[in-house]
């Protein structure tokens, strides 16, 4: 078997949230050797100096998910964004008295509207753009979102 | 100061400018940036920069509504909108204004009396100004009528335009049949107004410009004059103030001149009121009237020793005018290049591109503008423009001496620039006597 970039991501994630500093897995077809800390070559050579435990600060996080592991979104496997088409003002209901309009856990179609975006007292609905299910919500309601910037993160059916 | 964080709808080497002087007066800045701007310079040096939209600017940069949504989302109070883009919109300082943001610039109605030209011109005319002979046509017919009237050459263009693109010449009855049609379908695919203004052309005109300011409170003052002579297909290339070679009484008449527009139309905030001179002659007439901080607006900084910008968030902020006419005078001479991604080997053609080497030299009396450096993207969606150079001396002479310099050292490669013709303006005996009409380059380069 071979390692997918996907499966050394998802192999770095579980280091990070536990409290292991190293770790060796030999296989048949591979061998690898993570290690934390200094000594070890991080990869891109971005920072020289890692820090001693991984900060899974992407911003507020408004969602305290019982099971919610402290893991950047950004390492998640196999999700996809819905991301804000244009820049307007972020409403995750159709007015103050009613439900969002998605959840985390829900599923939602191509065409399921998740959430308004207002640009000068016009509201546009925006739809999912994927099926599949809300595993976050990125943006907090009433708040400025740019174009392009994260709103949902989905885990797509058939992932 | 009431105004604590400003919103800059534009790009490029204005926005870095417009930053700059809110870092030196302690205001806030927040560019809206399109997402192919996204690692502009102008969005490092902002303290925040939004993403309003696509590359393409007319998802981006010229959406009135997510400007202003832009900027009330991120708490400014005011908007400045540059020059180009919606500088001149009226419905961008409409909009703002009803939003409750202070809008840098004049009122809508001013902007849109200016944006007009029949409107301006009219509005000239009645306040004493002498205009160039022209007038609104509807048929072919009638701008051959005007030629018959007044002779060639004649220039065509949209009555809602500006900005010198899409402008026709015609030098006869052929080209002016064919002119007609093309600046036609022009104006109403650029405007969505299929209206023509034919005007006379005064071939031997020099373009001089004044720099008016005027506040909230009535007050009105002139920054002096600028030459923009310069100009290839209408677009200036180099310009300078004091204009020179310019006799007393007839620059004393243009000032004059733009001031008593500026009343007439009540103007408000920062201007520029654009005449074409006969220097031998003795006689001008007003072109037109930009409701807008200029491309050129350094020269005029340089020779008045103030920060324009400045002034324009002063008077925004409703402050009256703290310099007296009589205060002001220009002191030495100051010049201003246009460095633009333009190849000359492909008719200045643009040519966007990646540029990877830039650096402008260190020279007394030199100022750059510039968004550009090592690793800049000059996108092809908007306007060419790389940097300005502005040299500022006691004379025009060692003006001049120190632009030649520095476009000598200036370093940029990774995209063709106009770097060599800006070079040759400079060196070229006829501008170093002072003595170029808007048609000399054109001539020049033929």
């Amino acid at each position: 078997m071979a390692l997918s970039e996907d499966d050394v991501r998802e192999i770095l994630r579980i280091i990070d949230s536990s409290q292991l500093d190293e770790l060796t897995i030999e296989t048949p077809a591979f061998s690898l050797h993570v290690s934390r800390g200094a000594a070890a070559p991080s990869p891109g050579g971005a920072s020289p100096n890692p820090p001693p435990a991984p900060a899974p600060t992407t911003g507020p996080a408004p969602a305290p998910e019982p099971a919610a592991a402290p893991t950047p979104p950004s390492t998640l496997a196999g999700t996809r964004e819905i991301v804000a088409p244009m820049l307007g003002t972020f409403y995750r209901t159709e007015s103050p008295s009613h439900p969002p309009f998605v959840e985390v856990g829900d599923g939602v179609r191509d065409d399921t509207v998740v959430c308004l975006i207002e640009v000068m007292k016009l509201m546009n609905h925006i739809q999912a753009g994927v099926a599949g299910t809300i595993v976050e919500v990125l943006a907090q309601s009433g708040e400025l979102v740019e174009f392009g910037q994260p709103l949902f993160r989905v885990a797509p059916d058939g992932a | 100061m009431t105004i604590a964080r400003l919103f800059i709808a534009n790009r490029g080497e204005i926005a870095v400018r417009i930053v700059r002087t809110c870092r030196e007066l302690g205001i806030e800045s927040v560019v809206g940036v399109s997402a192919v701007d996204r690692d502009s310079l102008a969005a490092e040096l902002a303290d925040r920069a939004v993403v309003l939209g696509p590359a393409h600017a007319s998802e981006s940069y010229l959406r009135v509504d997510t400007n202003v949504a832009a900027a009330l989302g991120t708490g400014c109070d005011a908007i400045h909108p540059g020059y180009g883009f919606l500088a001149e919109s009226p419905a961008l300082a409409s909009a703002a204004t009803a939003a409750g943001l202070r809008f840098v610039g004049p009122p809508a109605e001013v902007i849109a009396a200016a944006g007009d030209k029949l409107q301006a011109r009219a509005l000239a005319q009645s306040a004493g100004l002498p205009v160039v002979p022209g007038r609104e046509i509807a048929t072919l017919a009638q701008a051959e009528e005007f030629a018959g009237e007044h002779g060639y050459p004649v220039l065509l263009k949209a009555a809602a335009g500006g900005g010198g693109r899409g402008i026709k010449l015609a030098g006869d009855l052929e080209q002016l049949r064919l002119g007609h049609a093309l600046a036609r379908a022009e104006a109403g695919a650029a405007f969505g107004d299929e209206r023509l203004y034919i005007e006379r052309l005064i071939t031997t005109a020099r373009h001089i410009e004044v720099q008016i300011a005027a506040d909230e409170h009535g007050g009105v003052i002139q920054f002096g004059e600028r030459d923009c002579s310069t100009q290839r297909r209408y677009q200036k290339l180099v310009e300078e103030a004091p204009a020179p070679r310019l006799a007393p009484e007839l620059r004393a008449a243009l000032l004059a001149a733009g001031v008593t527009f500026a009343r007439a139309i009540g103007y408000r905030n920062l201007g520029t009121v654009e005449f074409v001179v006969d220097v031998a002659a003795g006689s001008f007439h007003f072109l037109e009237c930009n409701c807008r901080i200029q491309v050129e607006h350094p020269v005029t900084e340089a020779v008045y020793g103030l920060d324009l910008v400045a002034l324009q968030l002063a008077i925004a902020d409703g402050q009256p005018l703290a310099l007296a006419q009589e205060e002001l005078a220009p002191h030495g001479h100051a010049v201003e290049c246009r460095l633009v991604a333009e190849d000359p080997a492909r008719d200045f053609a643009p040519s966007p591109g990646r540029v990877t080497r830039f650096a402008a030299p260190e020279l007394p009396g030199l100022r750059v503008d510039t968004h550009c450096r090592d690793g800049t993207l000059i996108p092809p969606f908007y306007d060419s423009l790389m940097a300005k150079l502005i040299a500022h001396a006691p004379d025009r002479g060692g003006a001049l001496a120190t632009m030649g310099q520095a476009l000598a050292l200036l370093e940029v490669e990774g995209v063709a620039t106009n770097r060599e013709l800006l070079a040759r303006i400079v060196g070229d005996p006829r501008f170093i006597a002072g003595d170029v009409s808007t048609t000399w380059l054109a001539e020049a380069l033929a």
